[in-house]
C-alpha cells in the first residue's frame, strides 16, 4: 500500500542524504521524493511516497524520528490529502497541429509553457493518475521529453502540520 | 561566563575538559595535529594505541564502565576509515562516545586530496549523528550537543569531523551550559497508564519472566531490577548484552537465552506467560523463534520506542529510562508468589549442566577452566569476552556476584576484548580487569599488549588456543559436512613468548590441576598478564 509521510527537518546540509539514506538501508522502498524550504527558512519539508506494510510504516515513521535533525513526521491517509504533482512534457508539434494542442491543454487545465516551430511544452500541476491520462493524450503527438516532480502534500482543511 | 579568544583546536580541549574528560584513546595523524598540539598542554590523559579500531573499542569499555561517554580520536583518511568498525560495533550495543576525525582542509573537500575520505558520509549507518564543522564558530555548540546526543536516550556514537584549517581558526569560545535541540527529546519516565497496565498484566500472571539487555546498564539499574525481581518474586534470564546485570548467585536468576544459551533460560522464555523485556530488542541470536511467544503477553520496556514492536509485537508498550519505570513499577507491585514457576524452572536448571568431560592430555576443558576462574574472581573484577566459542564458554560458565561482563553483543566483533579491556581498566583502576579470547582474535589484537605496557594498564589476557577459528570450525563440521577450511591457525606464535617479548608475565596452563595456580598467579600479579589455556581443536560450544 502507499503512505504519503510528511517530514519537517532542520534545513542542514545532508539531512536529505541522511533521510534517502535510512530509506534504502531499511529496505523501504521510496516511489517519490520532494523537498523544499518552508515558510520558516530554518525548515524544510519533505514529502515521500513509500510503499509497504502497516508494520514498514510504523517502523518508517519509528526510524526517521530517530533522526536528530528530523522535527516531526506525519503520516497521511490518501483521502485526507491534497497532493500534487507537476509535469512538463514537450512535445512535437507540427503548426498545423497547434489548435488541437491547444485544446487538449484547456481540457486538462495545463499550460503551455514554451513553443518553438515544431514543438511545444506543455506544464501541468494535478494529482498523480491525472498526470498520465494527460501524458496519454499527448502520446499520440510524438513525446520528446518528460519531466515531472515527486508529490508534494498537503492536509485537507484547517489543520496544519506546524512544530 | 565570558567568551575566550582561542583557537578552534584549543576550544576543542576546552570542551572536552568542560565535559569531564580525563582519558582520551586516539592515533594522530597530519590533519589533527593542531588539536594534538592543544591537548597536549591539558592535563587529559591520552592513550596511544596501536590500531584506530583498538582506540574505538578501548573508548567502548571505558564508557561501558562510567556510564559516560567516552573519546576516541583518529586522523583524516585511512585514520577515519580504519575507526568505522569499532563506531559501528558500539552504535549496534548503544555505546555512549565521542569520536573525533581529522578532515582535510574544508575548501578541499570533495577533491579527493591527499587522505581525504568523506567519513560522516562512510559512518553515517552507525553513528547516532554526526557533524562536520565548516563554520569554527560551530565547534562550541557541536560539542556540547555531541557529548549530549551521545549519552542520553539510547546512547550511541556520535562523530566530530574536523577540518585542518577550521582547527588552526581563532573564535571566540564559550562553552554553552544548556542544549537546545528541538528535535530531540528522548522520554524518561514511563507513561502511567502504560505502568499500570503493565502492573495489572503482571498481577494476572502465573509464570512471569523478566528478560534483561544491555539497558540495564545504560539506565544503571541494576539495583532496580533486583529489587523489582525479589518483591514481585519473578524470574530472571538475560540476553548476552544483559550478562551480569543481575548477581549470577541470585536464586531468581537462570542464565543466558538464546542461540547460545542454557536450557533453563530458554525453557523459561518459551513456556513463561508474561514477558517483560528490559531494555532488550530481542535480537536474532536471542530469541531465535519469536513465533514461538505467540500468546505470550510481552511487556516491552525501552527507551528507544523503535525497539518495540521491532522484533516482535508487544502486548504493552512502555517508552522510557528504564530504571525509572522499574522503580515505578516497584513502587505499585505488591510481594507476589511465584513458588510453583520457579519450582519448575529450577528443575530444568538442575539437569542443564552435563557432566564435564575431561580433556586429552595436554588440554585443559575450557568450561571447567572458567569455572575455576569464576570461582577465585574477586569481588567487582571486570570480564570482557571477545568473540567465537572462547566469548560462549565464557557466558555460560562465569557466574559474577558482582562486577561487570562486557562483549560485542550486536556487532560480534572479533578484536574487541583487550582494547575494551584497556578501557575499562583505565575506567576502574581499583578492579580486576580480565580480557578472554581465542588464538584467532587475540592475534587481531595483540599490538595493544604494547599500549598495555606503554601506559601502564594492568589488563589480565586470558587466550584460549585450539589453534583453530573455532566457532567457524564448528560451523563448518555442523552443516558443511566437516569439511574445514580457512579455520587452521598453523604459523601463529609461541604465545608465552610473544608476552615474554612485551616483558608480560605469562604461563600456560595445560592441565585443568594447574589451573588454579595459574589463576593465582595472574590474579597476584600487579600490572599486566597472560594466560595460555590449551583448548580441543574440536571441543564444542554447547555442551
Ligand atoms: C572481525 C571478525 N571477523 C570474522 C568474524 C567471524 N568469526 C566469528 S567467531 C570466529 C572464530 C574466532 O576464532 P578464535 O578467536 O580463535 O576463537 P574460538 O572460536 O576458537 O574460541 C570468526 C572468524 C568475526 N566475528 N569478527
Amino acid at each position: 500500500m502507499k503512505h504519503t509521510i510528511s517530514i519537517l527537518v532542520e534545513n542542514h546540509a545532508g539531512v536529505l542524504a541522511r533521510v534517502a539514506g535510512l530509506f534504502a538501508r531499511r529496505g523501504f522502498n521510496i516511489d517519490s521524493l520532494a523537498v523544499g524550504v518552508t515558510d520558516d527558512p530554518k525548515i524544510s519539508r519533505i514529502t515521500i511516497v513509500a510503499d509497504g506494510n502497516e508494520y514498514t510504516l510504523e517502523q518508517i515513521e519509528k526510524q526517521l524520528n530517530k533522526l536528530i535533525d528530523v522535527i516531526k513526521v506525519r503520516h497521511f491517509e490518501q483521502s485526507e490529502l491534497l497532493s500534487r504533482e507537476l509535469v512538463l512534457i514537450k512535445v512535437a508539434c507540427q503548426p498545423a497541429q497547434r489548435p488541437e494542442l491547444i485544446s487538449i491543454a484547456e481540457i486538462a487545465q495545463a499550460k503551455i509553457s514554451d513553443i518553438t516551430v515544431n514543438t511545444m511544452t506543455l506544464e501541468l500541476s494535478d494529482s498523480e493518475p491525472r498526470l498520465k491520462t494527460f501524458e496519454e493524450l499527448l502520446r499520440p503527438y510524438g513525446i520528446k521529453e518528460v519531466v515531472r516532480t515527486g508529490t508534494i502534500a498537503m492536509q485537507k482543511g484547517g489543520v496544519s502540520m506546524k512544530l | 561566563m565570558a567568551s575566550e579568544r582561542m583557537t578552534v583546536a584549543a576550544a576543542m580541549v576546552k570542551a572536552l575538559q568542560a565535559e569531564g574528560i580525563k582519558v582520551a584513546f586516539g592515533y594522530p595523524g597530519a590533519a589533527i595535529c593542531p588539536f594534538y598540539d592543544e591537548l597536549l598542554k591539558s592535563d587529559i590523559r591520552h592513550i596511544l594505541v596501536r590500531h584506530e579500531a583498538n582506540g574505538g573499542h578501548a573508548a567502548n569499555g571505558y564508557a561501558r564502565i562510567t556510564g559516560k561517554p567516552a573519546v576516541c580520536i583518529a586522523t583524516s583518511g585511512p585514520g577515519a576509515t580504519n575507526l568505522i568498525t569499532a563506531i559501528a560495533t558500539a552504535y549496534m550495543d548503544s555505546i555512549p562516545m565521542v569520536i573525533i576525525t581529522g578532515q582535510v582542509n574544508s575548501e578541499q573537500i570533495g577533491r579527493d586530496v591527499f587522505q581525504e575520505a568523506d567519513i560522516t558520509g562512510a559512518a553515517e549507518p552507525f553513528v547516532k549523528h554526526s557533524y562536520l564543522v565548516k563554520n569554527p564558530n560551530d565547534v562550541a555548540v557541536v560539542f556540547k550537543n555531541a557529548f549530549y546526543i551521545a549519552g542520553t536516550g539510547r546512547p550511541g556514537p556520535v562523530l566530530i569531523d574536523m577540518p585542518f584549517d577550521i582547527q588552526k581558526m581563532e573564535i571566540d569560545f564559550e562553552y554553552p551550559d544548556s542544549v537546545e535541540i528541538r528535535s530531540y527529546k528522548p522520554s524518561v519516565e514511563g507513561n502511567k497508564l502504560q505502568v499500570k497496565r503493565a502492573v495489572a498484566a503482571i498481577e494476572k500472571s502465573k509464570k512471569p519472566l523478566i528478560c534483561a539487555g544491555g539497558g540495564i546498564f545504560t539506565a544503571g539499574a541494576q539495583g532496580s531490577l533486583s529489587k523489582f525481581a525479589t518483591i514481585a518474586d519473578i524470574p530472571v534470564v538475560n540476553t548476552m548484552m544483559g550478562m551480569s546485570s543481575m548477581p549470577a548467585d541470585s536464586p531468581l536468576f537462570y542464565g543466558m537465552i538464546g542461540m547460545h544459551g542454557v536450557s533453563a533460560a530458554n525453557y523459561a522464555i518459551n513456556h513463561c506467560d508474561l514477558l517483560i523485556l528490559l531494555g532488550a530488542r530481542v535480537g536474532d541470536r536471542a530469541v531465535t523463534a519469536v513465533n514461538r511467544l505467540d500468546g505470550t503477553t510481552v511487556i516491552h520496556i525501552d527507551v528507544d520506542p523503535a525497539e518495540i514492536g521491532k522484533n516482535l509485537a508487544a502486548t504493552i508498550p512502555v517508552v522510557g529510562d528504564v530504571k525509572n519505570i522499574l522503580n515505578q513499577l516497584i513502587a505499585l507491585c505488591e510481594n507476589y508468589d511465584h513458588y510453583d514457576w520457579r519450582k519448575e524452572l529450577d528443575e530444568v536448571k538442575a539437569t542443564q549442566d552435563k557432566p564435564i568431560v575431561p580433556a586429552a592430555p595436554g588440554f585443559v576443558n575450557p568450561k571447567e577452566f572458567i569455572r575455576h576462574l569464576s570461582a577465585k574472581l574477586p569481588a567487582k573484577t571486570v570480564v570482557v569476552a571477545d568473540v567465537g566459542q572462547n566469548q560462549i564458554w565464557t557466558c555460560n560458565n562465569i557466574a559474577l556476584k558482582s562486577g561487570r561482563f562486557m562483549t560485542s553483543g550486536g556487532m560480534g566483533t572479533m578484536g574487541y576484548s583487550v582494547p575494551a579491556a584497556v578501557g575499562a581498566k583505565l575506567a576502574d583502576e581499583e578492579n580486576e580487569v580480565i580480557a578472554i579470547c581465542g588464538d584467532g582474535s587475540f592475534q587481531m589484537q595483540f599490538m595493544e599488549l604494547a599500549t598495555m605496557m606503554q601506559h601502564g594498564v594492568g589488563v589480565k589476557v586470558i587466550v584460549m588456543t585450539n589453534n583453530r577459528l573455532g566457532m567457524v570450525r564448528e560451523v563448518q563440521t555442523n552443516a558443511y559436512g566437516n569439511r574445514l577450511t580457512a579455520v587452521f591457525l598453523d604459523g601463529s606464535p609461541d604465545f608465552i613468548k610473544l608476552a615474554e617479548a612485551y616483558s608480560i608475565p605469562a604461563q600456560r596452563v595445560d592441565d585443568i590441576s594447574k589451573a588454579d595456580k595459574a589463576i593465582d598467579d595472574m590474579l597476584a600479579a600487579k600490572g599486566c598478564y597472560l594466560l595460555e589455556v590449551r583448548v580441543e581443536e574440536d571441543q564444542k560450544t554447547i555442551l
